[in-house]
């Protein structure tokens, strides 16, 4: 089982292979990727560095390239594909169909990951995208119970990845436009959920408010600490009931399950979070390095210094198995 | 009615009934449907998109509804479950998809590998991710005959598709579809916010989407409809109303859906059909309604 972990710099990478993950996952700097925040991701000669490092590890370098491609510049993209080969890419994670065909068309050697963004929750969907486009491995929606996802891989050969740690996405990803509707950017058409130019902190003198493109999210009391307006995760009224009506600022810890994902013959353990820091990633990465070796030798038990470590770097400090668990959803 | 590959394309508009989003019951829906034969719409796309466990009608009464409505001279298009996760929800949509009889609008990759294993023609819904021509290429030589553009998209995207897709490939041997009225669908998730609104668990969700023919308002802290909460699916806020940007819409599009929203939609169909231009507009009302996708801007907003 691999631990992949996510880099938005080349400092996060290099803290990534120091601690331990098998491979690394990053994204150009542009709207190609699901993760296109100002101020992270890699230009050409950054990615060259960073697939050396990656080399001289003897690991894996994942490309995301899993935004949908527009209709006019649609060479962006397709170039971008070339580039990342060019410059030493050992898998490509993408979701759009038209990248997909161009991937496998034009290298067919090349390892293709289907991104979670291409939302494949079942064998027939599974199916399309190896027969069509040869992928070896499927990234798993957060929407699948843990049953269901062993279910999965005892009906697939395929390469099944699940998403480990991370921010919490609760809806079917690529398939959710909540963050177009307010803003007019999605992830799929821009490669960001609830864009941060558009967000906005309001202060009076009983509260903070938090804004996205001039919609409130949230409305925070002077004792409270305040998140950023994940638009999915903002305090609304539904009738006279004010309530976290989709999801509580939270991330996902599947930890205490890592047993079960390793019998369930799951290839890789995803770490989210390519626009967290260097220092975010290397005490992830050393924790779930720990974790996996554990389970590997068959002397897994969750360590409490682990939990507490990983609640720690959490979204409102709270963790959740999100949709593994029956009960959450 | 399966036995077409021939130009579909026609000259006119044709309107289209998308399928109910919300869960009503057997009775309510039997009655629509009834009315609905009577209706001037084209196209009618019938079945459960949102939830496996919403079964008021089961599916030989969706095909009985389906015959019904093709006697009345329309074309009935079976609409397929978007989010499948249970071998139990796959079979299920194995069947729909050989029905042998009737369209299948696919909503799921899977929907597309059925149908194109068994070479059948089909409709790409509206919750397949279809940006640029080359993947709606693709779809074509699967199959697709109409295309249903994702909700996000904008009048320039659509131009731009049709455009690029014209250069690369060709004429345009296939129908395009605009959701042009109703809450939009926007998201779609494994966890159900209706029964957690009413604090019970999935599992034990008493089917509590009933109480809620038009799902359950999720507003700002300020009083602005942001969403509208139905079941596993996420809605507009506002009801999505192309009225006033019909004749652009027209220009694009063969097919017009209207999504069903009130028991009545023949009022909604007679206000598109309206020839009246100053009438038309004044169906439009800015508090409840928005075309801020259509117009390149956030779903939400207007632009007048």
């Amino acid at each position: 089982m691999e631990l992949l972990c996510p880099a938005g710099s080349f400092s996060a990478l290099k803290a990534a292979l120091e601690e331990g993950a098998d491979a690394v996952y990053i994204g150009f700097k542009d709207d190609t990727n699901a993760r296109h925040f100002a101020g992270m991701n890699f230009i050409d000669q950054d990615f060259l560095r960073a697939s050396q490092l990656v080399k001289q590890y003897r690991k894996k370098l994942h490309v995301a390239i899993n935004t949908f491609a527009h209709p006019v510049g649609f060479e962006r993209w397709s170039k971008a594909i070339d580039r990342a080969v060019e410059l030493g890419a050992d898998v490509l994670i993408l979701s759009d169909m038209a990248l997909l065909q161009y991937a496998n068309r034009n290298y067919p050697d090349l390892e293709i990951h289907l991104s979670v963004q291409a939302s494949a929750t079942n064998t027939a969907a599974i199916d399309f995208y190896r027969k069509q486009y040869c992928v070896k491995r499927v990234v798993l929606p957060r929407v699948l119970s843990l049953k269901q996802v062993l279910q999965l891989s005892q009906s697939t050969d395929l390469e099944l990845e699940v998403f480990a740690f991370g921010s919490l996405c609760i809806m079917s990803e690529g398939r959710c436009y909540l963050s177009s509707y307010l803003t007019g950017e999605s992830p799929n058409t821009k490669g960001a959920c609830s864009p941060a130019k558009f967000v906005e902190w309001r202060e009076s003198d009983s509260y903070l408010e938090t804004h996205l493109n001039g919609f409130l999210i949230d409305r925070y009391e002077p004792d409270e600490a305040a998140g950023y307006p994940t638009l999915c995760k903002g305090r609304f009224k539904v009738d006279e009931r004010l309530y976290h009506a989709l999801e509580e600022p939270t991330s996902l810890n599947t930890l205490e399950i890592l047993p079960q994902l390793k019998s369930a013959n799951i290839s890789a353990v995803k770490i989210e979070g390519r626009q967290r820091s260097p220092a975010y990633v290397r005490s992830i990465t050393k924790v779930w390095r720990q974790a996996i070796d554990a389970c590997l030798a068959g002397d897994f038990s969750v360590q409490k210094d682990w939990m507490t470590k990983l609640s720690e770097l959490s979204e409102g400090r709270q963790t959740t198995l999100g949709a593994y668990e029956r009960s959450w959803q | 009615m399966l036995d077409s590959d021939t130009s579909l394309v026609s000259k006119t508009t044709r309107f289209a009934l998308g399928p109910i989003l919300y869960f009503w019951d057997r009775t309510t829906v039997a009655n629509f449907y009834s009315d609905v034969q009577s209706h001037d719409f084209d196209i009618v796309y019938l079945g459960e998109t949102v939830c496996s466990k919403r079964r008021q009608v089961s599916y030989s009464e969706w095909l009985d509804l389906a015959f019904l409505i093709t006697a009345s001279g329309k074309q009935a298009v079976l609409s397929s479950l978007v989010l499948i996760e249970a071998k139990s929800e796959l079979m299920a949509l194995k069947r729909l998809c050989e029905n042998n009889q009737f369209w299948v609008e696919a909503n799921d990759i899977a929907a597309i590998h059925f149908l194109a294993e068994q070479k059948l023609p089909f409709v790409a819904g509206p919750a397949i991710n279809i940006y640029n021509h080359h993947s709606l290429k693709q779809l074509r030589d699967l199959g697709m005959q109409r295309w249903v553009m994702p909700v996000e998209l904008s009048q320039q995207w659509l131009k731009d598709i049709k455009q690029q897709y014209r250069s690369a490939y060709g004429d345009i041997d296939f129908e395009i579809e605009v959701f042009a009225y109703g809450h939009l669908p926007l998201a779609y998730s494994a966890r159900c916010f209706t029964a957690r609104s009413e604090s019970r668990p999935k599992d034990d969700c008493a089917f509590c989407c009933l109480n809620y023919p038009k799902g359950r308002v999720i507003r700002s802290q300020d009083n602005q409809d942001l969403f509208v909460m139905n079941g596993i699916q996420t809605l507009s806020g506002k009801c999505y109303n192309l009225i006033k940007d019909l004749h652009d819409v027209q220009a694009e599009a063969q097919v017009i859906r209207l999504s069903p929203e009130q028991l009545d939609m023949a009022q909604i169909l007679k206000q598109f059909k309206e020839s009246d231009t100053l009438a038309k507009q004044n169906y439009y009302q800015q508090e409840f309604h928005s075309n801020g996708y259509w117009r390149a801007i956030a779903g939400i907003n207007t632009v007048s």
